[in-house]
């Protein structure tokens, strides 16, 4: 729309006749030119949020093909192994979208593929929120969304899992039945609900599909909805740097740097996703076999989001108690079942906890390095590893078969580690974060190593320091050191007794466990201090060397 | 989890504002002050044209091989044999995912380099507002509400209030009620399996009975009850075996693995010593676990492992629990000849087989 | 079975493993003139000399100078006794190079066989004149080749019943407790496919032909030939392991690449000093 400039542009045509309809230019007004800041972690989501969306399109491809019913028929395709077998139309409808429908058995893959990326974008992506604090508020709504979302994610998934009706989805689907009955009460009524009497029945296909392409997706787009319109109300959070504060959020505008490099990541995860689908193998249903009762196979699994669950059952020791003649099984009722619910609910209540414990009541828009919030990165780094030591129990006899390992030693090893491990996590990954902190205000203080030693005319040897740039200095004392909570007095002054005396103390000890380690940051005067004191050394030009002020500002970008 | 009364100094805390310093405090000033956005700096291809037409000739190259890759990927969907392979893979499958695999990667990655080469790269500032809403719309919203409050009675007319929640309410029992129909009630079904006196034990997939003989020491059979399982030979005329849905349902429990072992090496419950014959018993085949089918019989120590994740049973002693999650031992199918010499099962499990339920009740509850 | 394995021990059985095992030797022990049936018994005594000849020095200290199994110290079986184990086991163990074992363990793995094909004729032989045992099938018995259609079909069936519980679905192997575990199948041959499910070596289980007929068997060795020929269609196999290693390759590529993508798309290449 070239049109002289005399006059402000106009929309003219189309544009015209949508505006006059939706109002486009004032929807458009600040969107056009929305700010996002430039930082790899701030993509993890991205990964998500496309890889959802290749699950669309080839899901879409493969409903085209795809039977979800049990009706018995007789296979006559193209795979010898298997012809004249009596399946379910679901199995026999994936066996012909692997073989004889061109490009079925690449939708097929890159739509396993991606579920399984979408998961682990999802999951990596919470990380990068826990680690920098961006789930403070004003964000803990969305970040409960967000959780949500990964819930929703491992019962698509799942659901997905069982639908092609292979030995392996059907060992899956067993496995939940097991976990359903164990459910005290109610469990067997559950189980005979969701399979439409016993197992495995005739209707569980029909019914997840309908679950897995209807009731989860749409929940999943408008929760991602949800999840976008907060992310633009709330602006991007920002990673602190020069320039950079609470109350303003630098980086490239959407038009047009960020359609072009946000446009361009979903065809980059596309791509990529069509290439595992080309060149790696997933999910060969055909070598499974059709799913029958009395079959099973070794390296039978979940998809890796269920691992843990698999990895809790696994190591579970069998424990069961008989209540007045009825049956409650602990070895599957708390792996299966109260385990998922309480770390779950330990994800999605973290903001709220943490909040009780800080008393922070501030909006918080600036990132934290997670250096610099010792206690909460510890937490998050307990809760992966007891993640990550279910997960290996959930492939224990892979690994033991690949690694000629002994398969009840892992699994006992594992019990011991699972309570043993977390403890060791978290106080070698507070320390880790304190030392980092004291790294931070050394080089705040006395400048970078340069690596060049000295020897001075007594004889002594030095290291010369090399003073930081002020912006680099500023990166590295941006960062907010909170006090922690006093303890509070058990009467006021006229000696009435505090009736919340207990309360605050448990906030005041909370919070001294958050705090209390934190290294102080540089004061003003410590470092003018420190300054003058290398000022003292400086014979050789001190820190006036090697134009050292240069700005290199993605040097010390955090990188979490 | 707002916790407005209990913070340390006992003050009021704000409901928003980013100076509420209640609790918290910015213990030392800033040792360094905030020197602000580095000033911009060109990029190369901003300055050196040579560059920027390289840039330009890189990305329309990336768009351009990015068409002919996509072009390529539906010549391979129309000629390329879906029956042949390449490389030892499905050669159709590969030749258009990598086609089109590259291609999208190829306009994404040319998407990006445009963005980081060529468009304008300057940093925009975008200022903040406070999140919450400003008192005057808070104001506004709050009497909107006490009108409508006040205009409908909701909070005056108390009767017409809980009635309307009670009518409500009452939608949830059919919302959940609705749903009855999903599956029939449990009854003693989950407690009985299809197996009844004088069954044939055969060979899953033949059929085939077996007779003691058969058996050699440490020998493994997968067997189900006669009537799941097709046998020319040996179905008595007009026999009706189960098929389908029935077929499967039935299999989900009754499957059972008959062993071998040197009658010397077991141990017999007291009320089971007659439940084997010379060393041959048969045990579910369905773990008490979570229910995944176990034939992993080790014939050197006895034990049975299940393959999802790990119970391990010993069948030299009544399929008790050696290792694992499992807490209860694998159900014993007591068995017998018949006239014909053929294993036979004596009844059915005098327990639930398969995974513990709340309603199962204790190991003998069943009768055979 | 006892009735089965004496049939097989008739004089023409034995025949048949002569010639069986003069074909393998393929000119190490070639013996120019066919042998007439009178001079067979002559040369299967000279076998079952040499057999125990070759025993004495490379089985008898575990298994004892008359296989009769021998104990340690602390009651644990050395080796066990090979009294009736059969030709087949035999040439089942020392033919896949499980026997001898370089040291004990768990379980003795795969291995490049120490002996010769006829060693192992001989070895098969001494142990088979012991006690009657299973004895190594003949070509015809474990011959998978050409069988096809329902037949092999009914192969996938049989395998899925009786043997991925432990060999895995693409027979890739799998474990079994206390560091056991069942092998993959890749590269065995049928002959030793047939005996390992007829003999139940090691902590497999037996299989006897009376309750899986040789026909049976056939039809399971043609399917996991068939596994091993299919091509992998969706591309790399990850090995076969199921979604463990699917779950690995998502991080480590697929995860791996796209961050790799983002570090890239998120830092603002070298800027010109102007």
């Amino acid at each position: 729309m070239s049109q002289p400039s005399t006059s402000p542009p106009k929309f003219t045509g189309p544009a015209k006749w949508f505006d006059d309809r939706l109002g486009l230019g004032t929807l458009g007004k600040k969107q056009l030119r929305k700010v996002f800041p430039d930082h790899w972690s701030f993509m993890l989501g991205e990964i998500a949020l496309w890889s959802f969306i290749v699950i669309l399109l080839s899901g879409v491809f493969l409903s085209f093909w795809f039977k979800p019913s049990m009706a018995e028929v007789e296979y006559m395709g193209s795979y010898a192994q298997l012809r004249g077998m009596h399946m379910s139309e679901a199995y026999a409808s994936t066996l012909e979208l692997s073989f004889d429908i061109r490009g079925g058995l690449l939708m097929r893959q890159i739509h396993h593929w991606s579920a399984l990326l979408f998961i682990a974008a999802m999951f990596a992506h919470m990380m990068r929120v826990l680690f920098t604090g961006a789930h403070r508020k004003p964000r803990e709504i969305n970040y409960i969304i967000g959780a949500l979302l990964l819930v929703l994610g491992i019962l698509e998934g799942f659901a997905g899992y069982s639908l092609p009706d292979d030995l392996l989805s059907g060992t899956g689907l067993r496995i939940a039945e097991g976990l359903i009955k164990s459910i005290p009460v109610l469990g067997t009524y559950l189980s005979f609900w969701v399979f439409g009497g016993e197992f495995p029945g005739n209707d569980f296909v029909s019914r997840l599909y309908i679950v897995h392409v209807l009731l989860v997706p749409g929940l999943i787009l408008a929760l991602i909805a949800a999840h976008m319109l907060l992310l633009v109300y709330h602006k991007h959070t920002q990673y602190p740097g020069p320039g950079r504060t609470n109350q303003n959020v630098v980086g490239y505008p959407l038009l047009p740097v960020y359609m072009a490099k946000a446009g361009g990541f979903f065809f980059i995860v596309f791509g990529v996703t069509a290439l595992m689908g080309a060149m790696m193998q997933i999910n060969p249903v055909w070598k499974y076999g059709p799913y029958n009762p009395a079959e099973v196979t070794a390296g039978s699994q979940p998809d890796w989001y269920m691992g843990i669950a698999e990895g809790a059952l696994r190591i579970m020791p069998g424990w069961e108690t008989e209540l007045f003649g009825y049956t409650l099984s602990w070895n599957v009722l708390i792996p299966g079942v109260v385990l998922p619910g309480v770390l779950f609910g330990a994800v999605i209540m973290f903001p709220f906890l943490e909040n009780w414990v800080t008393g922070d009541k501030r909006d918080h828009h600036l990132l934290e390095r997670p250096r610099n919030a010792p206690t909460r990165t510890a937490i998050i780094v307990t809760l992966m590893t007891i993640y990550g030591l279910l997960w290996i129990g959930g492939g224990n006899d892979i690994i033991a078969e690949q690694f000629s390992l002994d398969l009840n030693a892992i699994t006992i090893v594992l019990r011991v580690l699972v309570f043993v491990g977390p403890v060791i996590a978290f106080i070698v990954t507070k320390r880790i974060c304190l030392a980092l902190q004291r790294a931070d205000r050394e080089k705040v203080l006395h400048g970078r190593e340069t690596g060049v030693i000295m020897r001075l005319p007594d004889g002594e040897y030095i290291e010369k320091h090399a003073p930081l740039a002020q912006g680099q200095m500023w990166r590295l004392t941006a960062h907010e050191r909170r006090e922690v909570l006093a303890d509070p007095a058990t009467e006021d002054v006229n000696g009435v007794v505090n009736p919340g005396t207990r309360k605050q103390r448990l906030r005041a000890r909370m919070s001294r466990f958050w705090f209390g380690d934190d290294v102080p940051k540089p004061t003003r005067r410590e470092l003018e201090e420190a300054h003058a004191h290398a000022d003292g050394h400086g014979e050789h030009g001190g820190h006036e060397v090697e134009g050292a002020h240069g700005e290199e500002p993605h040097e010390l970008e955090p990188r979490h | 989890m707002t916790d407005k009364h209990t913070d340390g100094t006992g003050g009021q805390v704000e409901v928003a504002g980013r100076d509420s310093q209640v609790g918290v405090a910015s213990a030392q000033a800033d040792p360094v002050p905030d020197p602000g956005l580095p000033p911009h700096d060109p990029r190369p291809t901003d300055i050196d044209e040579g560059l920027e037409k390289r840039a330009e000739r890189q990305v329309a190259g990336m768009f351009g091989l990015a068409t002919l890759l996509i072009l390529l990927s539906c010549v391979a969907y129309l000629f390329v044999d879906i029956h042949g392979t390449f490389l030892n893979f499905n050669a159709s499958n590969f030749a258009i995912g990598t086609t089109l695999g590259l291609g999208l990667l190829l306009i994404g990655m040319a998407a990006v380099q445009w963005a980081k080469k060529l468009m304008a790269d300057h940093e925009i500032i975008e200022d903040r507002h406070p999140v919450a809403s400003s008192p005057e719309d808070t104001a506004t919203v709050l009497s909107a509400v006490k009108l409508g409050a006040q205009e409908s009675g909701f909070g005056r007319r108390k009767m017409i209030r809980n009635s309307l929640f009670g009518a409500l309410g009452a939608l949830g029992l059919p919302a959940v009620l609705f749903l009855g129909d999903l599956g029939p009630l449990p009854g003693n079904l989950p407690s009985r399996t299809i197996w009844r006196r004088g069954m044939r034990v055969v060979n899953d997939v033949t059929g085939e009975p077996i007779r003691p003989a058969d058996m050699s020491i440490g020998q493994l059979v997968n067997a189900e009850p006669d009537v799941l399982v097709e046998n020319e030979e040996f179905d008595s005329p007009g026999e009706h075996n189960l098929e389908g849905t029935a077929l499967l349902n039935a299999k989900a429990k009754a499957a059972v693995i008959l062993v071998r072992m040197q009658p010397r090496d077991i141990t017999a419950y007291p009320t089971r010593t007659n439940w084997g014959i010379d060393g041959i018993l048969c045990y579910s085949k369905i773990c008490t676990h979570v229910g995944c089918p176990i034939s992993l019989w080790e014939q050197t120590t006895h034990h049975l492992l299940c393959p999802c994740h790990q119970s391990t049973f010993d069948l030299a002693n009544n399929g008790e629990v050696v290792f694992g999650p499992a807490a209860r031992s694998l159900p014993q199918l007591p068995l017998a000849l018949d006239a014909e010499g053929f294993i036979i099962a004596m009844s059915d499990f005098h327990e639930p087989v398969g995974p513990s339920f709340w309603e199962r009740g204790g190991e003998e509850d069943v009768s055979p | 079975m006892r009735f089965l394995s004496t049939r097989r021990r008739h004089p023409l059985a034995g025949l048949v493993v002569v010639l069986l095992g003069l074909l393998m030797a393929g000119g190490l022990y070639a013996v120019a003139a066919p042998k007439s049936p009178a001079q067979a018994d002559t040369a299967q005594q000279d076998l079952i000399e040499e057999g125990r000849q070759l025993f004495l020095v490379g089985c008898a200290s575990c298994h004892g100078k008359n296989a009769e199994g021998l104990k340690t110290k602390a009651g644990n079986i050395l080796g066990p006794s090979l009294v009736g184990v059969g030709a087949a086991a035999v040439d089942f163990q020392v033919g896949t190079g499980r026997m001898p074992m370089v040291q004990t363990g768990a379980q003795a793995p795969r291995k490049d066989p120490v002996y010769t094909d006829a060693q192992i004729e001989a070895l098969s032989a001494y142990v088979a004149a012991l006690s009657p045992g299973p004895a190594v099938p003949s070509e015809e018995d474990y011959n998978a080749e050409g069988i096809e259609g329902e037949e092999l079909v009914r192969g996938g069936e049989l395998w899925r019943t009786n043997c991925t519980a432990c060999h895995n679905f693409n027979a890739s192997g799998g474990a079994l407790p206390h560091g056991k575990y069942a092998p993959s199948l890749e590269g065995v041959s049928d002959k030793h496919m047939y005996e390992a499910m007829l003999t139940g070596p090691q902590a497999m289980p037996v299989f006897s032909d009376e309750t899986l007929s040789p026909e049976d068997k056939k039809q399971i060795i043609a399917y996991v030939d068939s596994l091993h020929e299919t091509p992998d269609y969706g591309g790399l196999s990850l090995g076969y392991l199921g979604p463990v290693s699917e779950g690995l390759f998502v991080w480590l590529v697929g995860m791996g690449v796209l961050v790799g993508f983002a570090v890239w798309i998120g830092t603002s290449g070298v800027r010109s000093k102007k």
